[in-house]
């Protein structure tokens, strides 16, 4: 890299990469200089004129959005001609904007109002009337509010360039300038409320946040989005014990300020009216409600009286529980049901990946290496539609590093668009094309592979083979699909793999034996939907179900207990690049527990508490760090940031079952049966077209 | 949609004009020849524009809405456009507006019933040294009295093509 300039910013001589914008450059030394339109990562735009300085020698006030550093430069952001200059722009951008901010949702934590309170612009000399333009609501999620908008345009730049979408575009010009949704009267994208985060004022307001509260009023929650596996933070604001919004705008965690629709807006099964808050018992075939203690009591009398007489349990674990519950549930199972058959929907294929790559490190991809990446290859997978936020890394790696994008897919995707090329194969020979990149891939200095479930067993051996034969740094990626899969998968809810890859010497039943045994005495299903596709051939078995809602499972349920989801409790998952995170309860729902507390007051009334161990999550991860490999991290830094675990660094000796993966194929706006509750991704009119935006485009054309 | 031979002729030779992933570049003239033959920027030509330059129909939408010369939805038979800008200002352009409002009796962007005229009070369009300036149609015609836009109007209406017009200066381009 070149020398570093040295220039001076308000006295202080600082020192700069050559190319640094003199924005950036005194936001790196602690110097802020106001902006609307730039925006750090997106195009510079240089529209708002609210970064004026003054550099000496220049005749006319500079704009530092667009002003790249240079040697012996001297700038002054604090002079009083520039603090004129921002008051005057202030003015200027209140020529239209209302001074409604009481009852603005921004109020509070609005950019320019922040501005507008430090320069004093309050009062305007313009007696023009002010442009009114009626607000319009553009989707479920999205009003706009015209005259607030000061022409930034930084959502529509979040929306090209950040989505890939470019649902927004600006008409009209000069001061009648209006921001407008690619459907006339409203908007088909991916609803992913990036534009409504990243205004500076309340003119893109979200649906569901709007005069709900003052932001002030709220209380903080970060914790981690519990639909699909990607693990992004999203920051829960909570008022009366209910979640008002979701969003990450301290850029915290490994997803900055991006979420999807999901992340942002599908909290909302929470408090949906259907959600059990309380235990029931089948009684003449009916489910009642009754009190936990009887629940509990009936489902440890039954455990007990089938583990006496050494019958078949089949315990189905869940893609969306924390590592603590999944690690004390198959302890539980294992040693004190003295049972093996324990499973969850497998989604990827993890445990290939990590045979294969035996014998090395440094081979699985972080969130960031999809960033960092200057090479991808995507096999097998929708990447903007199921991986929402990985997708999003590679399009800003894209931009700020110039990635190059292989895809070998079944379909076209968005990612089509910008990859370098794009091979179509059908889902399961995606390898197949390997050898046609093989010379294009060999140019590159470094490479990143993610795959979907698609590609498993064999077809990951060869892609290890493939990768290495490349004679460069190739790191990998098992794309699964929910948040804890990849915990799933760690923490041993698998027939034939204790935590921490362990093969078992007894390896249990998979979920579909279980499911298929016409003599199971006991089927205990955690946060899982196994019966919506397959029917279960014992007709005597004991069935307990924990879950949020009344899902096909439980409704063949002898006992259900209501369980809490991931906003309600603590512990730590981990997400498909094996980053391990911590939940964070934000809210309390009447009448359900955690499943860990549910799985520990069990075994309690079996009298196995004392062998199990405490139910309190904390101690639980102790635990884990001690016995599952790669998860020795201790819990003030996972609460930190994103931790990377390592898994087993060698073979792991299991008979290839990866015939059992099968992906979710979720899209944007399902998210099983988490999905199927949440008012908001139900509402979107996207969610009908089943979706490939390819798709939709087609059906508007 | 398809087009003219002449026009997709037109079309090929814009495009090629410009890097393969550059074709957004050839997107205004494509936009101006295509009003041209199909009579203002309709929602298939968005379409259609925007898949054979690489762009989505909103960035289309976004030159659209940005040139006042590209029109919505389709203007008269004689595009009458009078500049009230400074220079036309200053020599009776306001007064050559409100005659040609007066006369036709349409205001800013409006159509007469029988599409035979639309009026457009437009900005600069470089003809400040002969102001002031109006352009019917692809014509200019410069330093023009109100009474010349009377006769000029007058004339139009009554079938005469433009060149057969001797009373106001005609500018070829």
């Amino acid at each position: 890299m070149a020398d570093p300039v040295t220039m001076t910013i308000n006295g202080r001589e600082i020192q700069a990469a050559p190319g640094t914008l003199v924005i950036e450059a005194a936001r790196k030394n602690g110097i802020e200089i106001p902006s609307f339109c730039y925006y750090e990562g997106y195009s510079l735009q240089a529209a708002c004129r609210m970064c004026l300085v003054e550099v000496e020698k220049a005749p006319k006030l500079m704009v530092a959005c667009t002003l790249p550093v240079a040697p012996g430069m001297v700038v002054h952001t604090e002079s009083q001609k520039v603090k004129d200059a921002r008051k005057y722009t202030l003015e200027f951008l209140l020529t239209n904007h209302p001074l409604d901010c009481p009852v603005c949702d921004k109020g509070g934590e609005c950019e320019l109002q922040d501005m507008v309170f430090r320069y004093g612009a309050g009062e305007s000399r313009f007696t023009e009337e002010k442009l009114h333009v009626q607000e319009q609501q553009w989707s479920p999620v999205v009003f706009y509010d015209g005259p607030r908008c000061i022409l930034c345009f930084r959502c529509v730049r979040a929306c090209n360039e950040g989505m890939g979408v470019g649902a927004l575009g600006v008409v009209n010009r000069g001061s009648v300038s209006l921001i407008a949704p690619n459907h006339g009267d409203h908007l088909e994208c991916d609803e992913c409320g990036q534009c409504i985060d990243i205004c500076p004022v309340g003119a893109l307001t979200s649906g569901t946040y709007r005069y709900q509260t003052r932001p002030w009023e709220m209380e903080h929650t970060g914790t981690i989005c519990t639909h699909c596996s990607n693990g992004c933070k999203t920051t829960l604001g909570v008022r009366n014990d209910k979640i008002i919004r979701g969003n990450n705008r301290d850029r915290s965690g490994i997803n900055g300020e991006f979420l999807c629709v999901k992340g942002r807006y599908a909290f909302d099964f929470y408090d949906h009216p259907e959600r059990l808050q309380s235990p029931m018992i089948r009684v003449n075939g009916k489910l009642e409600p009754v009190s936990w203690s009887k629940a509990l009591k009936h489902v440890a009398e039954k455990f007990s009286e089938i583990k006496a007489r050494n019958g078949k349990f089949g315990v189905i674990g869940s893609n969306h529980t924390t590592n603590e519950e999944n690690f004390y549930l198959q302890k539980f199972v294992r040693q004190g049901l003295g049972s093996n058959n324990i499973d969850h929907k497998r989604t990827g294929d993890v445990v290939t990946l990590i045979d294969a790559l035996s014998g090395t490190t440094g081979t699985l991809a972080t969130t960031a290496d999809l960033y960092e990446g200057k090479t991808f290859l995507i096999l097998g997978a929708d990447l903007a539609i199921e991986q929402p936020f990985l997708s999003f890394q590679i399009r800003a790696s894209m931009r700020h590093h110039a990635a190059k994008v292989f895809v070998v897919t079944s379909k076209e995707v968005r990612e089509d668009a910008y990859a370098k090329k794009s091979i179509r194969k059908a889902a399961g020979s995606e390898i197949e094309a390997l050898e046609e990149l093989r010379e294009a891939l060999a140019a590159e200095s470094d490479l990143v592979i993610v795959f979907g479930s698609s590609v498993k067993g064999e077809a990951v051996r060869k892609l290890v083979a493939f990768g290495e034969s490349l004679g460069k740094p190739v790191k990998y990626c098992a794309l699964v699909d929910y948040s804890n899969s990849r915990g799933a998968v760690d923490m041993g809810l698998m027939a034939e793999l204790h935590p921490g890859y362990h093969p078992s010497e007894t390896p249990g039943m998979t979920l579909p034996e279980m499911l298929a045994d016409e003599t199971l005495d006991a089927l205990w299903v955690i946060n899982e939907n196994p019966l919506e596709a397959a029917g279960l051939a014992s007709d005597k078995a004991f069935v307990v179900v924990q879950d949020l809602f009344l899902t096909e499972t439980a409704q063949r349920a002898d006992v259900v207990l209501p369980s809490a989801s991931a906003y309600e409790k603590n512990g730590t998952v981990t997400n498909v690049c094996g980053e391990i995170q911590r939940l964070q309860k934000a809210v309390t729902v009447m009448g359900t527990k955690p499943d860990l507390e549910i799985i520990g007051l069990i075994a309690k009334e079996m009298g196995l508490a004392p062998a199990m161990g405490p139910w309190v999550s904390e101690t639980v991860y102790g635990e884990i760090r001690r016995s599952v490999k790669g998860y020795d991290i201790a819990l003030p830094l996972v609460a930190m940031a994103a931790q990377q675990t390592a898994p087993v660094n060698g073979r792991v000796n299991v008979a290839d079952k990866s015939a059992l993966i099968q992906g979710a194929h979720e899209t944007l706006f399902t998210s099983g049966t988490l999905g199927r509750y949440s008012k908001v991704l139900n509402s979107v009119i996207e969610k009908r077209a089943g979706m490939s935006l390819a798709a939709q485009e087609e059906s508007h054309v | 949609m398809t087009f003219s031979p002449a026009l997709e002729a037109r079309f090929e030779k814009f495009l090629a004009k410009y890097p393969a992933d550059r074709k957004r570049s050839a997107l205004i003239p494509m936009l101006i020849y295509a009003q041209d033959e199909v009579g203002s920027i309709t929602d298939e030509l968005i379409q259609e524009l925007a898949r054979r330059t690489g762009t989505t129909p909103m960035q289309v939408t976004e030159v659209v809405g940005f040139y006042s010369m590209l029109q919505r939805k389709p203007m008269g038979k004689y595009h009458v456009q009078i500049c009230t800008n400074i220079s036309c200002l200053l020599r009776g352009g306001d007064e050559l507006w409100e005659q040609a409002c007066k006369k036709t009796g349409l205001g800013h962007k409006q159509v007469a019933a029988d599409g035979s005229f639309s009026l457009e009070e437009v900005e600069c369009m470089g003809a400040c040294s002969w102001a002031p300036a109006m352009q019917v149609n692809y014509d200019f015609y410069h330093g023009v009295t109100p009474k010349q836009l009377d006769v000029l109007l007058d004339s139009l209406a009554a079938g005469k093509k433009p060149e057969e017009i001797a009373e106001v200066k005609k500018v070829s381009c």
